[in-house]
């Protein structure tokens, strides 16, 4: 199987299991990790990341339920099936993590990230750099005669896709919250 | 109805909650008021040790002879760093401990205070949890929840880091019944669905074994008891990895001995050639597989294992049970009667004539002598004059370990304390003395290697101060023979720094401590000088001089497969290349 076999749903979940489970291609997935919050416990979850030689791309983490004490956190990670069913399993059997989800391969899922954007430029650069961010639906959050910050939410291909763009007319800066994601759905 | 106490009283009043009888630990500055209250009361015995990583080897030995968790209080700083070894090794072997540190005042935390350090910082990675308890009125209810994690799902340690202002300050107590239910309640249940599917692939199997593990132990006595019923019923062989020797009885006849890299012939070649494996508490270790894509190649294989991450970790298994052994056995055996299950006689009596033949390689044989002791004969010797006594055996790490798991026999569970997972030299000592402490009235052995030996030495203090008999039988070569017999055979047989210089003399340093010293190093005294280790009343450092260039056979060199072992010296040359010398 080639790697451009692999597309996101296509996992051990899913109706059309593409996957084979000795498969050395690599495959990224998003992990909602609903903790208790309490000190420590994002320490322990990196922790387990960098301990077993596994991948983070991106991690956002907040409180989302005051009273019940739980955090969610975002990690993208990168592996092997077999590498991923192993992060899911040594996440879930860590004693402040109440549930797991692999937004990846469980369903249809939404996943956003949010940037601010610093360019710039002079004349006709300034005037495309705008043209561009309406086009992406990026704000202007700040301006100068000679700046500007444009602040965007999108996954996180469509802001790889905008900083591109915006590199040659002058980008100086990018700020990234790594991806939030929840499950489609009721 | 709660109670206002300080939080050191609460500490104490928490251990007894949770049935604690002993404490090892150290005091120091941050525990004092600890200390304080342990001295007002009786219930509780403290153990004085000479050494933080003592005290938490004997909370080990303590954990694993009993089932119940082991207790150690040491003090902020050195005292919780030291601790550091005892904490990692219980992490790799699931020995549920309970570690409490003392920490400087919450005030100061943060200012690089008098013996302060980031305790749960450092410990994060080698406990189960730990927990930095700053207020005083969440200080009970964290103990009992440290006790319940320690010992609930794959048991391990906990650390709970108690700054010395929680301890002054005063809250109400929480009972261990009214502690905060915890969310922490993993599955012990097995899925009867796959255990259908196992029962199914055991009635199918014509060269099924047994693959048991330390979780077997952890499972407790029940499980032991519900795998020989299951090893009766259907006549498989069975194996085991270091950590579950006792689970089978070493006299039983389905008994093919321990596996892995210094592993029975016979067990290792029936894990290879084996067409149904199952693993039951077992994890895939590195010293049992050797080389993965050769391991056991045309086996279906099924894991019982109740850390769901175990499962397909190393080794791909047709049927994952995920659920504690005895959980799992009880059902498996359940299943298995209700079916009026049967196994494949044709198949398993050609089987057993198979691991017949293996066996009459005879793997264990040595050349023996009449000058000199060899170690295999010492351990033979201690097997047979203490056979049938109340026996409990701690090691160091070695070849003289290796040895012992070859040469000693398990009858029951809990009796072999041994640091498997992470190979602490200078485990045995300490862990002896905590066996001893929880059963005073039983013969305890150190099955030692000199230099292993010395990294805990301090500890007879701690034997003579509490009157732990201990017997320490030390093997001594003069050489860190592990580490020997690695260059022997990897690097050329240059020995860069592996023999042991400068040795104490062992009978004086016997006398030194106040207990008895025992030499000897000719095979015809050995029987007696054993027999006056066994008679004495009191701790015994046993210096056994023994052949100085022994090899440990069988071995499986690293990076190759089962069916590829070295029975003796004969067979050693060349036979490890450089990437084999990769691995350790």
């Amino acid at each position: 199987m080639s790697a451009l076999n692999i597309k996101k749903g296509s996992t051990s979940h899913s109706a059309y299991d593409l996957r084979s489970a000795l498969s050395e291609v690599e495959e990224s997935h998003t992990l909602a990790v609903i903790v208790e919050n309490e000190p420590g416990v994002l320490a322990r979850v990196i922790g387990l990341f960098s301990g077993r030689g596994y991948n983070i791309d991106s991690l956002t983490v907040a409180e989302v339920d005051h009273t019940g004490h739980r955090s969610r956190i975002t990690i993208v990670t990168r592996g092997t099936p077999a590498v991923i069913d192993q992060i899911e399993a040594q996440l879930k059997r860590m004693v402040p993590v109440h549930e797991v989800q692999d937004l990846t391969a469980e369903g249809p899922s939404v996943q956003r990230e949010l940037a601010l954007v610093k360019v710039k430029g002079h004349g006709d650069h300034r005037i495309e750099a705008l043209r561009l961010a309406e086009i992406f639906r990026a704000n202007v959050v700040d301006s100068t005669l000679e700046s500007f910050v444009f602040e965007m939410t999108g996954t996180p291909e469509k802001i790889d896709a905008f900083a591109d763009l915006m590199r040659p007319l002058g980008l100086v800066e990018i700020a990234r919250t790594g991806v939030a994601g929840l499950k489609r759905g009721a | 109805m709660s109670k206002q106490m300080t939080g050191a009283k609460m500490v104490v009043q928490a251990l007894k909650d949770q049935g604690v009888e002993v404490v090892f630990g150290y005091p120091g500055g941050a525990v004092l008021p600890i200390y304080d209250e342990l001295f007002l009361q009786n219930d509780i015995r403290h153990i004085l040790v000479r050494h933080e990583q003592g005290a938490v080897h004997m909370a080990e030995g303590y954990a694993r002879s009993t089932g119940k968790p082991g207790v150690a209080l040491v003090t902020s700083g050195p005292g919780a760093t030291n601790a550091v070894t005892g904490l990692t090794d219980a992490l790799m072997d699931s020995i549920p401990i309970v570690v409490l540190t003392g920490q400087v005042p919450t005030f100061m935390i943060g200012t690089d205070g008098f013996q302060e350090a980031d305790t749960v910082g450092i410990t994060r990675p080698c406990t189960k949890m730990n927990w930095l308890v700053k207020d005083t009125a969440k200080l009970s209810d964290t103990i009992h929840q440290a006790f319940h994690v320690a010992t609930h799902g794959r048991p391990g340690p906990v650390l709970v880091d108690i700054p010395k202002d929680v301890q002054f300050a005063t809250a109400d107590y929480v009972a261990a019944e009214n502690a905060k239910i915890s969310h922490y309640q993993p599955r012990t249940e097995g899925d009867p669905a796959q255990i259908a599917r196992l029962v199914e692939l055991m009635e199918s199997a014509e060269r099924p074994i047994f693959y048991t593990g330390g979780g077997v132990i952890n499972s407790g006595p029940r499980a032991s008891q519900l795998l020989r019923e299951l090893v009766a019923e259907t006549n498989f062989p069975i194996t085991s990895t270091l950590m579950g020797l006792g689970c089978y009885p070493a006299s039983g006849k389905n008994w093919v001995g321990m596996l892995g890299m210094h592993g029975l012939y016979e067990a290792n070649l029936a894990m290879h050639g084996c067409d149904v494996m199952i693993n039951i508490g077992a994890r895939f270790d590195d010293r049992i597989t050797g080389r993965i894509k050769d391991f056991s190649p045309k086996s279906r294989k099924a894991h019982i294992d109740i850390d769901p991450s175990s499962i397909n970790k190393v080794i791909r298994v047709e049927v994952p049970i995920v659920g504690d052994v005895s959980r799992v056995l009880e059902e498996v055996l359940r299943q298995w009667r209700a079916r009026g299950s049967k196994t494949n006689q044709r198949g398993l009596s050609q089987w057993w004539a198979q691991i017949e033949e293996w066996r009459a390689v005879k793997c264990l044989s040595y050349k023996n002598s009449t000058t000199t002791i060899k170690p295999q004969y010492a351990l033979e010797r201690l097997e047979a004059l203490t056979k049938g006594m109340d026996r409990y055996i701690t090691t160091e790490v070695g070849q003289h370990q290796m040895w012992a798991a070859q040469f000693l026999g398990f009858e029951d569970p809990n009796r072999w304390m041994t640091s498997g997972g992470l190979g602490t030299m200078g485990y045995g000592l300490p862990a002896s003395i905590g066996v001893q402490i929880a059963h005073p009235e039983a013969l305890v052995i150190n099955v030692a290697g000199e230099a292993s030996w010395l990294m805990n030495m301090q500890e007879m203090g701690t034997a003579m101060q509490f009157r732990a008999p201990v017997k320490q039988f030390i093997l001594n070569n003069e050489r860190l023979g592990m580490v020997r017999q690695w260059q022997e055979l990897l690097h050329g047989e240059r020995y860069s720094s592996s023999w042991s210089e400068s040795l104490p003399d062992f009978v004086k340093l016997a006398e030194a401590f106040g207990c008895k010293g025992i030499k000897c190093d000719d095979p015809k005294d050995l029987d007696d000088a054993i027999m006056e280790m066994l008679r004495y009343d009191g701790p015994v450092i046993f210096d056994c001089l023994v052949e100085k260039h022994e090899n440990c056979f069988p071995m499986i060199p690293s990076g190759k497969p089962h069916n590829e072992m070295l029975l003796g010296d004969a067979d050693t040359q060349g036979v490890i290349g450089a990437k084999g010398a990769v691995l350790v």
